[in-house]
């Protein structure tokens, strides 16, 4: 095996040209993978991470352009190459695996032509041996009963399953560079823990280099070998794992570092540390370092004067970073998992009280439609909250915690079961149909900032609107009072002229907040409000709902599927699966053993932006069973890594109450699975 | 970026005033510029209009005026510079003062399509059910009919008038709208503004009016433009078939009509009105492809 680099970036420029000129999203970037090696590439949205993905195989389009500089691969220059040199080079030398496998997948083919077809095309191999290959890959991925898996189309298999059949198509050309665009982000944690394994495992087998971008600190951990931070297109840290996240010298870095509510924090030792501001577009580029505006160690006349470039790290071979002040600042801390403060239970009224809440879609047959069969979305839900705590719901995709917040909200009604604010029935009552009193007291906080605001009015106008119908507001009270509540989401108050294509993700989310609390809720329920948001972001919106929270005295109903945040924001904790609460209880109870097997494998899975961290690992096999055809025992029992027999399939599991009001439904008895699952931690 | 500010020191909506709403309808006819369809489009398009417009001080002779003279030798000439029909009237006026009923007809076809089509589309799309489906049912049905029989029918009924011509185009290109809008609905009702403006307990037509139908508005003009041109089209088929507007005002279908036996002889006759409908035509198909590419750009 040679030196040469797999793929080397040298002083590489890249411009996107568009109605407003040119716009310089890489100024300058220099990397090199070696052969064999995994280089993570981390940074928030913005920052130019998929630019350089698709820069490295000529991608980028008609606006973009590769404006100086060199990208080599395997030695050669990747702008020398000629359209038939390029097309032998993409997806045999070097495949490409992105965020959303249902884009790279073929609707109409079945899964088993797609993946003969690589080595068809690439190795001209017949139609028998490409079968027979096709077979092995996967097998490799993972994917029981490969024959069948063949037959199938895409769309009858699960997220985490087409990933699986797309990293098979990338490996199978036996590629020397395989570049990952965010491969898990639209994936479950227990699957994107078992998509990770099984890429980790791939690449060391199969001695292919891996470009691996992400913006979670976590993912990229489990993978890479090196990493490099990047920051308004420029590199700013570079190393290997093990140096940077050991001892990361640069703010932005450390920054990062700090704001992810990892799963020792407790909204009641410290807030999260949050970064302020947000990237400066391309053409807003300060002269200096470009992470100066938001650094807290700037200092004006060093760090803003020339451009700063990337410099060792005395005493450690290969990490890089580019900060002038890079030797004065000190280690950085890691956050120890100190004390929690005693939990003060206060004896508050309950807010809202849920039991037996059951939502079934109902057999629907159309006029001319096939009929489909009962969804069972909810199946007898109980939970409470008191008044000014909150409470987090915890799940995968279809463990049904959207369809709970949209029954409390009134967007959907309950089949059975009852759901009580401040002692009002409201689980059959749409939200139409609700008193005016009713409708103020219970708000909601949506996930999708793109989507909670109407692109074609002002941001004035959302909170301006929410203000007039749920308190009568009028005129100049109402222009108050707008001002006053984005003041209270920290937001100016300029800001009510803007539409909200000219928000950021976190305004706008922001604004969402501002829009809910308007009518002075009593109770807020806030379905993934911040699992769009970039970590920087992100913490600083948990802490303006912890803040508001104890301003107000609100109840907060927070549906989540990241542990880690409900780990810092939750006092009460309920975890759901295939519609049904699993365990609940106080956040510490949830925390510790012992833990329901399904809350194990998702604590086990979060991933930790921390090398240190080795941790038994449990991998969950196989997708959720539909909700059309439920298991008659314990919904958990398919997958579950702790089944005790035949009784799980069989018996629904008896809720298992220990003091302080913490409930797991498991047919293990809690002592022995406190036992058990200390000693899998202790190993 | 400095707003101005109220006596009460709050930051004024930029859109409220009347300037800024000039301000910001100018910079979205400036968008045109950047696509040449769209420039060209919008140029073809507003060419007509002046023309129309100014016809009664532009057009040479009155539109119906003959010229004995003329009759023998009717080829465009110094004195008409299209040539004269067979009657001796001036191709030229009657070709300008012909652009004045179509322009009228046409968009305010084209308006009444999207008002009944916007109204029946988002009731369909945001409704759904069964109100969904006997909207659908119900312009299936119109649209299933061959059109110009059906015009021939109404208009043979009711008498050819402006209004009942527009009455027709409105009725038989609403559903089409309504179908797009449906579509855009069915698409929009479940972002999270709608439940958002459920949640504080807006009315149904509120949803639909303020929150749905604004998003809705850009598919909504590239449509309404190509169905101005293809109303053009028609207005100009039901001239040639003699039920478009009555006679002698000059239409251009009518003009066709009344000279395409002498085609072979004359065809300039018909031919100048043919390039009349034709470029406006183009330029409202041009104004739509533009605007797609504008759309799409953002």
């Amino acid at each position: 095996m040679t030196d040469t680099p797999i793929l080397a970036f040298e002083h590489v420029r890249i411009s996107y040209f568009g109605r407003m000129g040119e716009s310089n999203v890489v100024p300058d970037l220099t990397f090199q993978i070696a052969p064999g090696e995994a280089m993570g590439l981390v940074g928030e949205s913005g920052c130019g991470k998929s630019t350089v993905a698709l820069a490295a195989m000529r991608y980028l389009g008609r606006s973009g352009r590769v404006t100086g500089g060199r990208i080599l691969f395997e030695g050669r220059d990747v702008a020398d190459l000629s359209a038939s040199e390029l097309c032998a080079l993409r997806g045999r030398r070097v495949a490409m695996v992105y965020q959303d496998p249902m884009a790279s997948l073929n609707p109409v083919m079945t899964v088993g032509r797609q993946l003969m077809e690589v080595p068809m095309l690439h190795e001209g191999l017949g139609a028998g041996a490409a079968r027979a290959k096709a077979l092995d890959m996967l097998a490799e991925v993972k994917l029981l009963d490969g024959e069948r898996m063949m037959a199938r189309y895409p769309h009858q298999l699960s997220g985490g399953q087409q990933q699986r059949i797309v990293i098979a198509m990338a490996l199978i050309a036996e590629p020397s560079l395989l570049i990952m665009d965010e491969p898990t982000t639209g994936l479950d944690v227990t699957v994107e823990a078992a998509v990770l394994d099984m890429v980790r495992e791939l690449r060391h087998r199969h001695r292919t280099s891996v470009l691996f971008i992400s913006h979670n600190l976590g993912t990229v951990v489990r993978v890479s070998d090196r990493i490099g931070v990047m920051y308004a297109g420029e590199l700013v840290e570079e190393g290997s794992i093990r140096q940077v996240f050991a001892n990361p010298r640069h703010p932005y870095t450390r920054g990062l570092l700090d704001c992810l509510p990892t799963l020792g924090r407790d909204k009641r030792q410290a807030p999260l540390v949050s970064i302020p501001g947000q990237v400066s577009s391309a053409q807003g580029r300060p002269p200096g370092c470009a992470f100066a505006p938001r650094c807290s160690h700037a200092e004006p006349g060093r760090c803003t004067v020339a451009p700063i470039h990337l410099a060792g790290v005395a005493g450690e071979s290969g990490h890089l970073a580019r900060c002038v002040r890079e030797a004065e600042l000190p280690r950085r801390e890691r956050p120890r998992p100190g004390a929690v403060a005693a939990e003060v239970r206060r004896a508050a009224p309950v807010a809202v009280e849920i039991e037996g809440l059951t939502k079934v879609y109902a057999d629907r047959r159309g006029l001319f439609g096939s009929p489909r069969a009962p969804v069972r979305a909810l199946g007898g839900v109980d939970l409470h909250v008191s008044k000014g705590e909150t409470l987090a719901i915890v799940g995968e995709s279809g463990s049904g915690k959207s369809t709970l917040a949209r029954v409390l909200a009134g967007l959907e009604t309950a089949s059975a079961g009852r759901a009580r604010i401040d002692g009002a029935e409201v689980g059959a009552l749409r939200v139409e149909s609700r008193p005016l009193a009713l409708k103020r007291a219970l708000q909601m906080v949506f996930q999708n900032p793109d989507s909670t605001l109407n692109p074609s009015h002002s941001v004035g106008y959302a909170i301006r609107r929410a203000l007039r119908r749920l308190r009568g507001m009028k005129g100049s009270e109402e222009a108050g009072e707008t001002v006053r509540l984005l003041d209270v989401v920290r937001l100016p108050a300029e800001l009510a002229g803007r539409k909200p294509d000219r928000l950021s993700g976190g305004q706008k989310q922001r604004v969402a907040i501002a829009r809910a609390l308007a009518g002075n809720p009593a109770v807020i329920v806030a379905d993934e409000p911040v699992s769009a948001l970039d970590v920087s972001v992100q913490a600083s919106v948990i802490n303006l709902l912890s803040e508001i929270q104890a301003a107000r005295d609100t109840t907060l109903i927070f549906i989540s599927h990241d542990l880690s945040v409900v780990r810092y924001l939750a006092d009460e904790v309920a975890v759901m699966y295939l519609g049904v609460v699993v365990e609940s209880g106080r956040a510490a109870d949830i925390f510790a053993p012992p833990f329901h097997p399904y809350t194990e494998a998702l604590l086990s899975a979060v991933p930790v932006p921390d090398p240190e961290a080795q941790r038994a690992r449990i991998v969950l096999e196989g997708p959720l069973p539909s909700a059309t055809a439920l298991p008659r025992g314990c919904p958990f029992s398919g997958r579950c890594p702790r089944r005790i027999g035949a009784i799980c399939d069989e018996t629904p599991p008896p809720v298992q109450t220990r003091p302080g009001g913490h409930r797991i439904a498991c047919h293990i008895v809690v002592e022995e699975l406190a036992q058990l699952q200390r000693a899998s931690l202790g190993a | 970026m400095a707003l101005p500010t109220l006596a009460n020191g709050l930051p004024a909506a930029p859109a409220r005033t009347w300037p800024g709403l000039a301000r910001s309808w100018a910079r979205q006819l400036a968008r045109l510029g950047e696509s040449r369809p769209a420039t060209i489009g919008a140029t073809l398009v507003l060419l007509w209009v002046l023309l129309a417009a100014l016809a009664p001080l532009i057009a040479p002779y009155p539109p119906n005026a003959n010229d004995m003279a003329a009759v023998a030798r009717p080829t465009p000439s110094a004195a008409h510079w299209l040539g004269t029909d067979h009657l001796g009237r001036d191709i030229l006026s009657r070709i300008l003062w012909g652009a004045r009923p179509v322009l009228t007809v046409a968009p305010l076809a084209v308006l009444g399509a999207a008002v009944l089509g916007s109204l029946l589309g988002l009731t369909a799309g945001y409704r759904g059910g069964v109100i969904d489906l006997a909207i659908g049912r119900a312009c299936d049905i119109v649209l299933s009919f061959p059109v110009i029989i059906l015009y021939m029918i109404i208009l043979a009924h009711f008498g050819s008038s402006a209004i009942n011509i527009v009455a027709v185009l409105t009725l038989t290109k609403a559903p089409i709208i309504a179908r797009i809008v449906r579509g855009l609905t069915i698409e929009l009702r479940s972002r999270e503004y709608v439940a958002a403006a459920k949640m504080r307990g807006e009315s149904t037509l509120y949803v639909m009016l303020v929150e749905i139908l604004p998003n809705a508005r850009g598919p909504l003009i590239v449509d309404m433009c190509l169905r101005t041109g293809y109303n053009v089209v028609i207005i100009g088929a039901l001239g040639f078939l003699g039920i478009g507007l009555p006679p002698p005002d000059p239409d251009w279908g009518g003009m066709v009509k009344d000279t395409y036996g002498m085609m072979s002889v004359w065809p300039h006759m018909a031919l100048f009105p043919c390039a009349a409908i034709s470029s406006l035509v183009i330029g409202f198909n041009l104004l739509a492809v533009g605007l797609r590419e504008i759309g799409l750009r953002d």
